[in-house]
């Protein structure tokens, strides 16, 4: 029976990862990319359940690990030629100004370089708790945002990186048209933050089911108890806490791919809040929830775009207001923190289930 | 097994303990009592290393080996086999009753983070024994119908017991009772008193115990010690106490 549930997981890999394939060849760039979207946020999302849902650290630096990703993907993998031309105000260092990286070791250096500062940073702050720990991660998350920002030889400053190659996916395209004849027209990075999403979904739900996943919602219901049960506190969170910035640099990382240009402000707050955003509607601490809120406030937020347009409500015509779609999210995050509290997903969708049950 | 050796515990110019001395043999169960605000908590938070004394020495010897355990955390000090509950009940609300107890024994795993996410036989194994083990333990507490049920949705008295199945899984030596029969009645009160009796036997434990209600006391304790304000004021077996002047002056007062 057991045997059963791996191979119907794995089917569902499987169809997953064909499904994109597919994907990938009807739809447009446009839909493309929201899907591709979609997958990162899904990263992102499920990085910060893991430290603020299960774990019940009260983090908001994603944005600083994200930054950290994005930085060192963008940097390995342009080109020399490119960096010369992004770097004009000030040359970079010139040993970097000559690395060119494959994507996914660009990638997974990204992710193991927001570890490590996920660690330095943990390591001395994880010692706070509740509203503290938050201020001290948005601090130090700012702090990363005013290195790079500094930094100029190194991250070009303030006038950010622009022409980041988009063509990530040459091996799948290579692997495609050799093994399956089929040649893909427009080739973005959807199979790697895919391929990405499913391989953090499985790994929260195995960690998840395993016995440190259980330690760290130990920790979260109860310090003082899991501490007298021999859990120890500071190595447990240090642990969740280097994850989950790993997991954000990963997302970090493809978000500039998929964005092709960054700079600094990219990586303000307000980033950080979209992740709360998702984590908080998808409920603390609850993976399948953070999938689909994930999925449904990256497709709203595009789809909501109107409202940042011109507005012709019949009897009045309001000017373009650049971010009032985010009003809307503020409004639903508002009320569902007034009203639920928690698992509103989870909660609405056992209702559903009951009233159909009834009938 | 353990000797408390003169600890002093000072919250600013409030003084918690003062110069209290203990001794408990292995395979003893003893009771601390005192009326409300006597420091006994205080005394399981030092013990436990919640709280590190002010002055004096706290000396563990499990197995031979004796060692001060003064300096170290609460983490480290249930790792060399001492572990307590809670007076005002602790649980992990949101996780199941089984998962309670599971946590209890994560501390005597092997294992790194990565073997459990990939579920290396060397975890699963390990895994499944800690699964095993808090499966019994609910039997043995009588809590094994419940296994799958959240813990705070369980009766204050099958709390409690889980409360004691939790610190059981983490394989104690001595196990600290921080008012196991509080909030019971008369009939879950002299089950819990077997019951202790019977985890002592089963689990070669040794137990300290704070507790209010007399008939417990009484009952199970082999020797008992009385603080009144922080000072220790009397000790030796039930009888002794009972009839010992000043304790009756303490919890009585005097005319």
């Amino acid at each position: 029976m057991k045997d059963n549930k791996i191979i119907k997981y794995i089917i569902c890999v499987v169809v997953a990862i064909i499904a994109m394939i597919f994907l990938n060849f009807v739809l447009d760039s446009y839909k493309v990319r929201v899907l591709n979207l979609c997958f990162i946020y899904i990263i992102l999302g499920l990085s910060m359940n893991l430290i603020n849902g299960f774990t019940g650290l009260f983090s908001l630096g994603h944005a600083g690990f994200m930054a950290i990703g994005a930085y060192t993907v963008a940097i390995l993998t342009m080109t020399p030629e490119m960096k010369e031309m992004n770097y004009y105000m000030k040359p970079m260092v010139s040993f970097l100004q000559q690395i060119n990286m494959p994507f996914i070791v660009a990638l997974i250096i990204g992710g193991l370089l927001a570890a490590l500062f996920g660690f330095l940073i943990g390591a001395p702050v994880l010692k706070l708790t509740d509203d503290y720990l938050a201020i001290a991660t948005l601090g130090f998350s700012e702090i990363i945002r005013v290195v790079i920002i500094n930094l100029q030889s190194v991250t070009n400053g303030a006038l950010g990186l622009k022409g980041i190659p988009q063509k990530t996916n040459q091996f799948f395209v290579k692997l495609l048209r050799d093994i399956f004849g089929i040649s893909l027209s427009h080739s973005i990075n959807l199979l790697w933050a895919g391929i990405g999403a499913i391989i953090t979904i499985v790994f929260m739900f195995l960690l998840m089911k395993g016995s440190y996943g259980k330690a760290f919602k130990a920790i979260r219901e109860d310090e003082i108890a899991a501490r007298s049960m021999g859990v120890n506190l500071f190595k447990h969170k240090v642990m969740s806490f280097t994850i989950g910035s790993f997991l954000a640099g990963i997302g970090g990382g493809l978000l500039a791919v998929s964005l092709g240009t960054i700079d600094p402000t990219l990586f303000k707050f307000s980033l950080t809040w979209n992740i709360i955003l998702i984590v908080v509607l998808g409920g603390m601490g609850n993976i399948n929830g953070t999938i689909i809120s994930a999925i449904v406030v990256t497709i709203a937020m595009e789809a909501l775009r109107f409202l940042d347009e011109p507005l012709n409500l019949g009897f009045i015509q309001t000017p373009a207001l650049p971010g009032l779609r985010m009003v809307v999210f503020s409004i639903i995050l508002m009320t569902v923190i007034i009203f639920k509290k928690d698992n509103v997903l989870k909660s609405t969708l056992v209702k559903v289930r009951g009233r159909y049950a009834k009938n | 097994m353990l000797k408390i050796d003169n600890v002093t515990m000072r919250f600013g110019g409030v003084v918690a303990v003062n110069q209290f001395s203990a001794k408990i043999d292995p395979g003893e169960i003893v009771g601390l009592i005192g009326p409300n605000g006597a420091g006994k908590t205080t005394v399981f938070n030092m013990v436990t290393g919640v709280y590190k004394p002010t002055s004096g020495d706290i000396i563990f010897t499990p197995n031979g080996t004796s060692q001060s355990i003064i300096n170290l955390r609460p983490d480290q000090i249930a790792q060399i086999g001492i572990c307590r509950t809670f007076q005002n009940i602790r649980l992990f609300k949101e996780l199941t009753v089984l998962d309670n107890v599971f946590i209890g024994s994560h501390l005597r795993l092997k294992s790194g983070i990565f073997s459990s996410v990939l579920r290396l036989p060397n975890y699963t194994k390990q895994e499944k024994a800690m699964y095993e083990k808090a499966k019994y333990l609910l039997e043995k507490v009588g809590l094994y119908e419940e296994k799958d049920e959240k813990s705070f949705s369980l009766p204050y008295g099958k709390q409690r017991r889980l409360e004691i199945a939790r610190a059981l899984a983490t394989d104690p030596k001595l196990l600290l009772l921080d008012e196991p029969a509080a909030g019971m009645n008369p009939q879950e009160t002299q089950e819990l008193m077997e019951f202790i009796e019977n985890i002592k036997e089963e689990f070669d434990l040794t137990i300290f115990l704070i507790e209010h209600h007399m008939e417990v006391v009484m009952g199970i304790c082999d020797r008992i010690y009385v603080l009144d304000q922080g000072a220790h004021i009397a000790d030796g077996d039930p009888l002794e106490i009972q009839n010992n002047p000043k304790v009756i002056e303490a919890y009585l007062g005097v005319d």
